[in-house]
């Protein structure tokens, strides 16, 4: 049996007392909300926090009213009637029902960078020596990177960002509020510009977008995106009056497609226009040979991909190939 | 069996298995689900290399860790184990060598799991690392560093040749000869329960191991050896295996070590390995190329075939001798094939021994074998169909190799499965992307010989009455899931007239059960099957002698039926099951019987004629429909039909569910699993790791991902097998990833001659079509291996006896059969 | 590790009845449940949330126990497979796994009728697509699913007309 190390347990009531802890702690402190990311990352040995600050107590994350606190589980964001499209399809994509059940909103736009080099055991991974990410110094991903490519494998987050959302932290110092694309680095390491003694506390979700995500994945549960696209369009009649595209897991950070927007301003929405923008959007995907599946392929695939959400975007029906490939159909 | 009794009761009917309510309460317990009071936990150190010399352990400061009661080392274990008496090669521990990351080196027992974890991290492990063989083609390469010091030469564990007849000579005569290139990757049981062992001292001071094996008597043999301890002092007691495949047939490194802790510490010792271990314990399908040459005449009969095959066998011998066989023996059971040739070689590997994986050795060649036959009816313009139809093995045939094909339903699974999956309107008829694809095999019900040389039965069984009523059966067969228990009930039950209800059925236990081999080559319905038919047989003739004269007929005339004993011809008049065993008791004493089953001797003489032949071949014939989408190469399989040669279903539901479960594994293996290794850049890293082991990397279907089965059991009683039932539980794997290939190329035009067959692969295939090259993806080079003289035997038909012979000419002398 | 107790007591609502129990702090509701209340019907396969074998029911929603602090489980309900059981009977889930191929090793048993439990609670009526999402997350090794499918469609039959 695969068991966590000895830590210490705290449970704070607040957001301001668990920020109180993690300042106080220091950087041997972690948050821990659903745990269905920490948990097994610690019994593998890639964290291993002396002090576990839990925001299971934390009343004030769980609340839905005009913004999504950070601690709603991804079942409760999915149940939720006025959850838009992509961030729904998103969510309702990630893992498992039971994991789904656990795992928060907040868990899962902090989540850990991930790479085949990194998500092991620790006895695994002294058989490389380890690597750049933890307790190694070469990226066996990329033998000559000074920087760790570990990919940034959230659903939720390039939902968000096509969402225009927007981030609450709270510090010892206080509130700020950033847009969700630049809650990321592009540095598989520290992937977060988050300050460790802040805590997510909300999500804003802009309500005037008419959104979709499409995850691409091995198999019809458990497997994390091998690549994510979320498209988000506001409509002026069947002209394109704005568009915000992003792609997940395809670099170290979710990221936005401002020349695939901007393209498809003013555009109708004809199958040419779709395939350029697809283009424009593929032509960003970099894929690093880190993850599940043909690195090539995954390359490959990505307008595809692109070209499958503007399409249900402008009113096609795509549920049969939701179902062939990611086998989730939108409810 | 009885005249007298025609109809039957209890086999054929849908029935609640009789460990079902166990199963499904939570109450079985698994061998992770025991402890005992004062129990100790034990861990394993692990290599971190490939390949290694290990020069010093030390374990001092482990052994002074908070809560370690002993660490052992290779230096505990001297005594070498092996599954088979050929390959005795593996050590507990590691002594001197390892040979995969993961090789156990050491072991530490504490007073908890998490006490032993910390003192893992102190052992001190000098090792001088050595040049790793990284795969068949590497270690043909690179005869020095030698894995092993045994084996053919080099790094070649096994090297074999056997020609059937003039194979040159056959596809010479024919119209033309398909050669083709496969290769089918490793991939492993992945069963959902993690191996886990408890031993302990018994009240009478002997070894117990309750462990997750599913041959606890080749385990019981190997303890004695290893530990220096009479077999009469341990007792080996199979615990329920939450899935076998296969992965829990050779005796493993834990089970040792908790056995000489426990002996050592008196104290009871518990193992659970961790997932990442249990695919390091592996012993899972071979990674296998294959060449394969088949002469075909225009009429499209089949002249002959010569395969070659080259196994990757990974670090130790494991049941590879065996493996190596099946690559070859089995194939020419399906077809008539007038001659027949292999040469197979497995190489030493630094990697997890590969081993028996549900149809063990056998899919591989038949990927080749469907996926070939599928181009060379393509080739001549036949309906894939038609062409199997046309070379058929016929019941009672022997082949050209000697293996006696008994009775045989492949035409009418054929012809069931085209028909159920409207074969003749769908074949090239569908829509563009989607398409469907065919492919047939066989498994054995039991291998013919033990995997060590005896003359002793392969299953025994032993059958108490008392005057309750109650049957109790014991046998040493496992259930691991496939319905064992069930099976021997359901004998026992039928035979003596009663239900499934008033027999207990105690198995897996080596202190109280005969010997059976275990549960593995498909063998327990027919072995422990008929051994149990026949001590039941012997008890019903203890039962009807004693009463025959109170119900006034002869005892041949008396009927066991529904818990009733009755006379044939008076079916009014009689008594219950358990008023005739108290009549029995009273006038015979304490009632009990035995039986035993061994395989009939194979016809084949020559030596290694003892792998392959079986009492009884089951035979299945598959049909996939595939959707391919030609932008991205996605696979979508829609549905799949099965129709299986079982003899007879002794119990409907879970002949089903093991066919359906077959089918499944078989997708799985056909679109994603695979066992596969990154050897990090040579120049900066020695390493050699396992890609995926755990759960999430290493992909297996998901119920979403599962199409719809649709099965047909075709049911034509077997005169070798218990109630005429064959095996069900390996056969219906086998065609499935040869159909889903064959489906693809129905679809889309392109050949994968690869498993797994993934999206990537099929859109390479597609952009070589259309850049006007060959649409096929697999190997396009066979290396140049080393296969000895084969071993030529004359086939029946050319006036062979089943010895070896001279090519051309007179006979070379007998030899013994393995 | 000054700061760390060796033991934490608390009490968990385990099957409908108060469970106090003392175990060391870094063990999952897994580990608690199979070594320190003795309840072994919970199974696991990974440890690490990738099969569904540890799944339980935590205040009525399938949970992986393998991921859940047993240290945030006081008070709180939860559900195992030695629970579902009606007295002597068997649940009709339990009824339909036995009977319709549904549980072949039984290893992942627990864990899908934990999982289909609640999902037929939420859902008396499921599709055949319905029950296949909801069981996703539990994978199997033995049966290919289909007999899971179909013992729960036959189950959710018995339920719904007991409760008419
Ligand atoms: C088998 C498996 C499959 C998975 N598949 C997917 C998938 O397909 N897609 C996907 O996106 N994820 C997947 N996940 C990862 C994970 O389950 C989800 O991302 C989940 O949403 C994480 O949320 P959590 O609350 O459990 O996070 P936790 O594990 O509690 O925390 C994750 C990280 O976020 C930090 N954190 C948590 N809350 C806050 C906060 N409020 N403020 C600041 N930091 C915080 C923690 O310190 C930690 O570093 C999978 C996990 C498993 C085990
Ligand atoms: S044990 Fe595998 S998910 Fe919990
Ligand atoms: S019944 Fe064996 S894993 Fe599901």
């Amino acid at each position: 049996m695969l068991r966590l190390p000895w830590f210490e347990y705290r449970s704070p009531r607040s957001v301001a007392e668990a920020v109180k802890i993690l300042a106080g702690e220091g950087p041997q402190a972690m948050l821990v909300a659903g745990g269905t990311d920490l948990l097994p990352n610690m019994k593998r040995r890639h964290q291993s926090p002396k002090v576990l600050v839990s925001l299971r107590a934390v009343d004030e994350l769980r609340k839905l009213n005009g913004s999504y606190g950070a601690g709603l589980t991804l079942a409760e964001v999915v149940a939720h009637p006025g959850t838009p499209g992509a961030l729904r399809h998103a969510a309702a994509q990630v893992a498992t029902a039971q994991i789904r059940n656990m795992g928060t909103l907040g868990g899962n736009l902090c989540l850990d960078t991930r790479c085949t080099y990194y998500n092991q055991t620790e006895e695994w991974r002294k058989a490389i020596d380890y690597c750049l990410k933890k307790d190694g110094s070469v990226c066996w991903v990329a033998t000559a990177s000074k920087r760790c490519v570990a990919v940034s494998s959230t659903d939720t987050a390039p939902a968000l960002i096509a969402l225009d959302a927007k981030v609450t932290l709270v510090g010892p110092g206080g509130e700020r509020e950033i847009p969700v694309e630049s809650l990321y680095n592009n540095d598989g390491i520290d992937y977060l510009s988050r300050k460790p003694d802040e805590v997510l506390s909300a999500i804003v979700i802009p309500s005037s977008w008419k959104s979709v995500y499409w995850k691409l994945r091995r198999r019809g549960s458990f497997d994390f995106p091998l690549l994510g696209v979320a498209a988000a369009l506001k409509m002026d009649g069947d002209v394109v009056a704005d568009a915000r595209i992003a792609l997940g897991a395809v670099a170290s950070r979710p990221f936005r497609i401002e020349k695939a927007g901007e393209f498809l301003k003013g555009k109708r929405l004809t199958d040419e226009v779709i395939a350029e923008a697809a283009t424009l959007v593929a032509n960003r995907a970099k894929p690093m040979d880190n993850t599940d599946m043909d690195l090539y392929w995954r390359k490959e695939v990505a307008d595809d991909f692109a070209g499958y959400a503007l399409k249900e975007l402008r009113g096609d029906d795509m549920g049969a190939i939701r179902l062939r490939t990611a086998r989730y159909l939108p409810g | 069996m009885n005249e007298t009794k025609k109809r039957l009761d209890v086999i054929g009917k849908p029935r609640r298995r009789v460990d079902g309510r166990a199963k499904v309460t939570g109450q079985l317990r698994f061998a992770d689900d025991l402890a005992l009071p004062r129990m100790l936990h034990a861990k394993l150190l692990r290599s971190p290399h490939p390949h290694a010399i290990v020069e010093s352990v030390d374990a001092e400061k482990a052994r002074r860790h908070p809560g370690v009661k002993l660490v052992l080392t290779g230096q505990d274990f001297p005594v070498p184990f092996g599954i088979m008496p050929v390959s005795v090669d593996e050590y507990p521990l590691a002594r001197e060598r390892v040979r995969y990351v993961g090789d156990p080196v050491a072991a530490v027992i504490a007073s908890d799991e998490q006490s032993a974890v910390e003192a893992l991290a102190l052992i001190e492990v000098r090792y001088k690392a050595l040049r790793p063989v990284c795969g068949p083609q590497d270690g043909l390469e690179h005869p020095e560093p030698r894995i092993h010091d045994y084996g053919e030469q080099g790094n070649i564990h096994r090297n074999q040749a056997y020609e059937f007849g003039d194979v040159d000579e056959a596809l010479r005569n024919a119209d033309f000869v398909a050669e083709d290139l496969f290769f089918y990757e490793g991939n492993t049981h992945l069963p959902m329960e993690q191996q886990a062992s408890l031993a302990f001292l018994d009240q009478d001071g002997k070894l117990q191991i309750s462990s997750s094996t599913q041959n606890p008597h080749y385990l019981h043999r190997q303890l004695s050896r290893v530990l220096q301890v009479p077999e009469s002092r341990i007792r080996v007691v199979a615990t329920p295996n939450g899935g076998g495949f296969g992965g829990k047939c050779d005796p493993g490194g834990h089970e040792f070590v908790v056995s000489k802790a426990a002996l050592v510490l008196g104290r009871p010792v518990k193992i659970g390995l961790t997932r990442e271990e249990v695919f390091y314990v592996h012993r899972g399908r071979h990674p296998v190329l294959m060449k394969m040459k088949t002469g075909v005449t225009k009429e499209g009969k089949l002249t002959g075939m010569h395969l070659q095959t080259l196994l990757d066998g990974g670090g130790y011998g494991s049941h590879g001798p065996a493996s190596t066989f099946y690559t070859g023996v089995l194939t020419p059971v399906t077809y008539h094939y007038p001659r027949f040739k292999f040469e197979a070689c497995r190489v030493f590997t630094n990697k997890p021994a590969c081993g028996p994986k549900r149809g063990h050795g056998t899919p591989q060649p038949r990927f080749g074998q469907e996926v070939q036959l599928d181009k060379i009816a393509e080739r001549l313009g036949m309906d894939p169909l038609e062409l199997r139809l046309k070379n058929l093995t016929k019941a009672g045939d022997l082949t050209a190799s000697w293996l006696r094909v008994g009775s045989t339903g492949l035409e009418d699974c054929l012809r069931k499965v085209a028909e159920i999956s409207d074969w003749k309107g769908k074949r090239g008829k569908l829509p563009q992307g989607r398409g469907v694809g065919l492919a047939c095999s066989t498994y054995m019900s039991g291998a013919g010989v033990a995997i060590y040389w005896n003359k002793m039965p392969h299953s025994g069984v032993q059958v108490l009455l008392d005057r309750s009523g109650t049957v109790v059966v014991y046998c040493g067969a496992t259930e691991i899931g496939q319905g064992s228990d069930d099976v021997l009930a359901a004998i026992v039950a039928e035979t003596l007239g009663v239900d499934t209800g008033s027999v207990r059925v105690v198995t897996g236990d080596t202190g109280i059960t005969p010997v059976d081999l275990g549960s593995y080559s498909s063998r327990v319905t027919i072995m422990a099957g008929n051994a149990a038919v026949q001590a039941a047989e012997r008890l019903r003739a203890s039962l009807a002698a004693a009463v025959c004269e109170t119900l006034g007929t002869l005892p041949d005339r008396v009927v066991f039926s529904q818990g009733k004993v009755f006379a044939a011809d008076n079916t009014g008049a009689g008594m219950s099951f358990v008023e005739a065993v108290t009549m029995a008791e009273a006038q015979l004493g304490t009632l009990s019987a035995v039986g035993s089953y061994s395989p009939p001797k194979p016809p084949g003489r020559y030596k290694g004629a003892g792998v392959g032949p079986s009492p009884a071949y089951s035979f299945s014939a598959c049909v996939v429909e595939a959707e391919v989408d030609e932008r991205t190469g996605w696979i979508h399989v829609p549905k799949i039909w099965m129709a299986h040669d079982i003899g007879r279903a002794l119990n409907p539901v879970l002949a089903r569910g093991q066919v359906i479960g077959g089918v499944y594994m078989g997708l799985s293996e056909a679109l994603m699993e695979e066992q596969s290794f990154r050897r990090l850049p040579e120049k900066l890293s020695g390493a050699l790791v396992h890609r995926a082991p755990s759960m999430l990397d290493y992909k297996s279907l998901t119920a979403l991902d599962m199409p719809e089965v649709e099965v047909a059991l075709i049911e034509d009683p077997d005169p070798n097998c218990p109630y005429g039932a064959k095996e069900v539980g390996q056969g219906p794997l086998l065609p499935v990833m040869p159909a889903l290939a064959n489906a693809i190329f129905d679809a889309v035009g392109v050949r994968i001659d690869e498993i797994p067959i993934t999206p990537d692969k099929v859109l390479r295939a597609l952009e070589a079509k259309a850049e006007g090259k060959a649409p096929r993806v697999g190997p396009d080079s066979y290396p140049s291996v080393p296969y000895p003289e084969p071993t030529f035997v004359l086939p029946p038909w050319e006036g062979g006896d089943g010895n070896e012979s001279r090519k051309g000419g007179e006979k070379r002398a007998a030899a013994a059969v393995v | 590790m000054a700061a760390i107790p060796e033991r934490v007591h608390l009490t968990m609502q385990v099957n409908g009845e108060a469970a106090p129990v003392s175990f060391a702090p870094y063990k999952t509701l897994l580990e608690v449940l199979r070594e320190d209340l003795g309840l072994t019907g919970t199974k696991h396969g990974c440890e690490l949330g990738e099969c569904g074998a540890c799944t339980v029911l935590v205040d009525g929603q399938p949970v992986l126990s393998c991921l859940a602090l047993a240290l945030e489980c006081g008070g709180r309900a939860i559900e195992t497979i030695e629970g579902v059981q009606r007295g002597p009977e068997l649940h009709p889930l339990q009824a339909a796994f036995a009977d319709c191929g549904g549980s072949q090793c039984g290893y992942c048993t627990p864990g899908v009728i934990m999982t289909a439990k609640a999902l037929l609670a939420r859902n008396p009526a499921p599709t055949r697509d319905e029950i296949r999402e909801a069981t996703a997350g539990n994978l199997c090794r033995c049966t290919g699913y289909q007999q899971i499918t179909e013992a729960i469609e036959s189950a959710a039959t018995l339920l719904r007309a007991e409760r008419t």
